[in-house]
């Protein structure tokens, strides 16, 4: 039978990370597409009782790697476990998460074992292909905005097993499949995965922080772009945002501007978010930034433009200047909230 | 010379100045529409190799990069803000190469230029953004590598210590070499030109550009051999072509889907007072604020 496996990654606080929750639900569909298992490759340090926390994803086995070497993740000793095991049960489909964690280490299995990987996919799905004379069936489409952003790519890897890629957080819905589900635990003896030298990198010091933004679980989002115009006037935005009990957004080009930290930018290799109200300010409405604010329940667009890409996918358009527009939206929300 | 580091750059079509004939019918990019500047992070790289080779006596940085025949402008460019030379790996059969072919390629470059003690890359390229090519070139090179590098803490001939920059924080990692390490945007930024370098290598250039150029430099050349920017293609670097290209790219482009807006049915508002305050009572009244 084939098989899906998700990489998941381990966090601070000793729990499977959102991120990987998230890809286990995707991995679930896929396995059920394409008549496969659901597997997990588990890595870090005192992991009793982690599998509860993930079987109700519907995994059928997970493979954990349990040493206190583990914990925090290093690339070498994480990727000789996951390219050998990978060797041995060669996962028809291997999912990562897009973050520091996945994006260091996808890669580089990918190169040992040759296959191909696709970096921050938006969407995945099951379909086939075809070139020259042979189709094939069953593979994974991996999709993502590509180069300039008036594109959608689907790329497909034909040949080569796993099909890799990895998928940022929020982009996939959390869901579980079953509660009572239960698959087996296989306990791996570490020492038959590692490499010589693994450890030859060592971690002197970290300072994780808790994390501060959480524009992810906010149900009101006031994002800005680079129409807002400066740090100055983002203050507005914030103000807006503060006043709805939201919290502020922005596009990559506000963020490479300076405006605003890049934690808040949304999109494609930013955050995905699907808020009740998505309030976008001098925001373009470029593919990758549409990419992650599109589900977005209501969107209302502030711009000077008529023309701008992001109104034909908004609620409500206001043909304005932002920071014309905001005040008034300030000052009438208060004056009708009870 | 005792120290060597090697530093990839990458020249990229300028994402923020795209334009509509930007790809090509086969699903790769039409370079050739697009001004090419020097990737920022490998800049923020390029640094970075400085700064190291400030505090080591005697160490070099030579500068890798593959592409067409006008990426040479990358290590003009470098050897202008310190670098001391450069190669350029350059040949039809890498065209269409996705990363692990393009690893594959570097890989056999830095290959060629043993011994060394460090090699040094930006985290990702803005045409795909994809952070891929450092951790799959330190793979076939069998390096440790040390991704998202914001500075240097200490650093002498037996090891580096150095300061990663995380999704919610930052670690401080010690290695010995050889390793890669590849860098990120917060990292120091690039020291600018060095005005008696321009002088000096002012006309280094490649092959290919001196015969596009028709200029005789032969002369000039003779007596200054610095100038010379190599070019290595694929025989150079003994490279298995079943590797290269398209053939040696498992990902293959399915299809490319112009983005169709969905339209909906939007609601257009002038910026008025009263159509703004008719649209935020419609809010707090449907329970979406408030
Ligand atoms: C690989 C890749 C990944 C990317 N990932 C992301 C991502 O994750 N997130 C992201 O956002 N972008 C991403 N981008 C960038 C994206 O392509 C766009 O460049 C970016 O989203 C544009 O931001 P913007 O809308 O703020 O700026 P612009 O496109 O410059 O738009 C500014 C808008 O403001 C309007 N405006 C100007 N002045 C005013 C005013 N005073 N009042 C009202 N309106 C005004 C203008 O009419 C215009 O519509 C990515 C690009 C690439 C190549
Ligand atoms: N063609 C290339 N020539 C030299 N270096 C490259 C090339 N492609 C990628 N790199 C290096 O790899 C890094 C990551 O690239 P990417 O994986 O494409 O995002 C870049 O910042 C460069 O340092």
């Amino acid at each position: 039978m084939k098989n899906i496996i998700v990489y998941c990654e381990i966090t601070e606080e000793q729990h499977v990370a959102d991120v990987s929750l998230e890809l286990l639900s995707k991995g679930r569909k896929l396995a059920d597409d394409i008549q496969a298992k659901l597997e997990a490759v588990v890595i870090g340090s005192d992991l009793q009782h982690i599998e509860k926390e993930i079987y109700p994803f519907g995994i059928d086995t997970i493979y954990l790697f349990d040493d206190a070497r583990l914990f925090p993740y290093r690339t070498l000793p994480h990727a000789s476990i996951v390219i050998n095991l990978f060797r041995e049960i060669t996962p028809e489909i291997a999912l990562f998460g897009a973050t520091s964690v996945g994006r260091d280490l996808a890669p580089r299995i990918a190169s040992a074992l040759r296959c191909g990987l696709t970096a921050d996919c938006t969407s995945l799905e099951i379909g086939s292909y075809e070139d020259k004379d042979k189709t094939f069936d069953q593979l994974l489409y991996q999709i993502r905005p590509a180069f300039g952003g008036n594109i959608i790519a689907t790329i497909v890897n034909p040949e080569t097993r796993p099909q890799m890629a990895t998928v940022r957080e929020g982009v996939m819905k959390k869901e579980v499949f079953n509660a009572d589900y239960q698959g087996q635990v296989k306990k791996m003896n570490l020492e038959n995965y590692l490499g010589k030298d693994d450890f030859q990198v060592e971690i002197l010091e970290r300072q994780i922080e808790p994390q501060k933004v959480n524009i992810k679980g906010s149900q009101i989002i006031v994002a800005g772009g680079y129409g807002v115009g400066s740090k100055e006037n983002f203050k507005l935005l914030q103000e807006l945002a503060e006043v709805l009990g939201g919290e502020v957004g922005a596009t990559r080009a506000a963020v490479d501007a300076g405006f605003i930290e890049h934690e808040r930018q949304i999109g494609q290799t930013g955050v995905t978010v699907r808020p009740k109200l998505y309030i976008a300010c001098g925001i373009s409405g470029a593919v990758q930034h549409r990419a992650g604010m599109d589900q977005s329940a209501k969107i209302i667009s502030i711009n000077n433009d008529v023309e701008a890409p992001i109104n034909a996918i908004a609620d409500y358009v206001i043909v304005g200047d932002v920071m014309d527009v905001v005040p008034k939206m300030i000052k009438m929300y208060k004056k009708h909230a009870k | 010379m005792s120290f060597r580091i090697i530093v990839l750059a990458k020249q990229v079509p300028d994402t923020r100045n795209v334009g509509k004939d930007a790809m090509k019918e086969d699903g790769t990019v039409n370079r050739a529409a697009l001004p090419a500047i020097f990737n920022p992070e490998d800049l923020n790289a390029l640094e970075l190799a400085l700064r190291i080779k400030d505090s080591i006596k005697d160490a070099e940085i030579q500068i890798v990069t593959m592409g067409p025949f006008r990426a040479a402008e990358i290590i003009r460019e470098s050897i202008f803000r310190g670098a001391d030379g450069g190669f350029l790996i350059t040949d039809r059969k890498f065209a269409g190469s996705d990363t692990l072919a393009t690893s594959y390629a570097l890989s056999l470059a830095v290959e060629k230029l043993r011994p060394f003690d460090l090699v040094i890359a930006g985290r990702q390229a803005i045409d795909g953004d994809t952070a891929q090519v450092g951790p799959q070139t330190a793979e076939k090179l069998n390096l440790p590598q040390i991704t998202y590098t914001e500075d240097v803490i200490a650093v002498d001939e037996k090891s580096i210590t150095l300061k990663r920059r995380l999704e919610r924080g930052i670690e401080i990692v010690k290695t010995s070499y050889p390793a890669m390490i590849t860098v990120h945007s917060s990292a120091p930024e690039c020291r600018p030109r060095n005005v008696k370098r321009m002088m000096k290598f002012k006309h280094a250039r490649t092959v290919h550009e001196l015969q596009d150029e028709n200029k005789d430099y032969t002369e000039l050349r003779n007596r200054c051999p610095y100038l010379d920017i190599p070019e290595w293609t694929v025989a150079d670097l003994n490279a298995d072509e079943v590797r290269l290209g398209l053939s040696g790219s498992p990902t293959k482009v399915k299809k490319i889907d112009n983005v169709v807006l969905a339209h909906k049915d939007s609601v257009s508002l002038t910026n008025s007072e009263s159509e703004i305050e008719a649209l935020m009572k419609e809010l707090i009244d449907t329970h979406i604020v408030g």
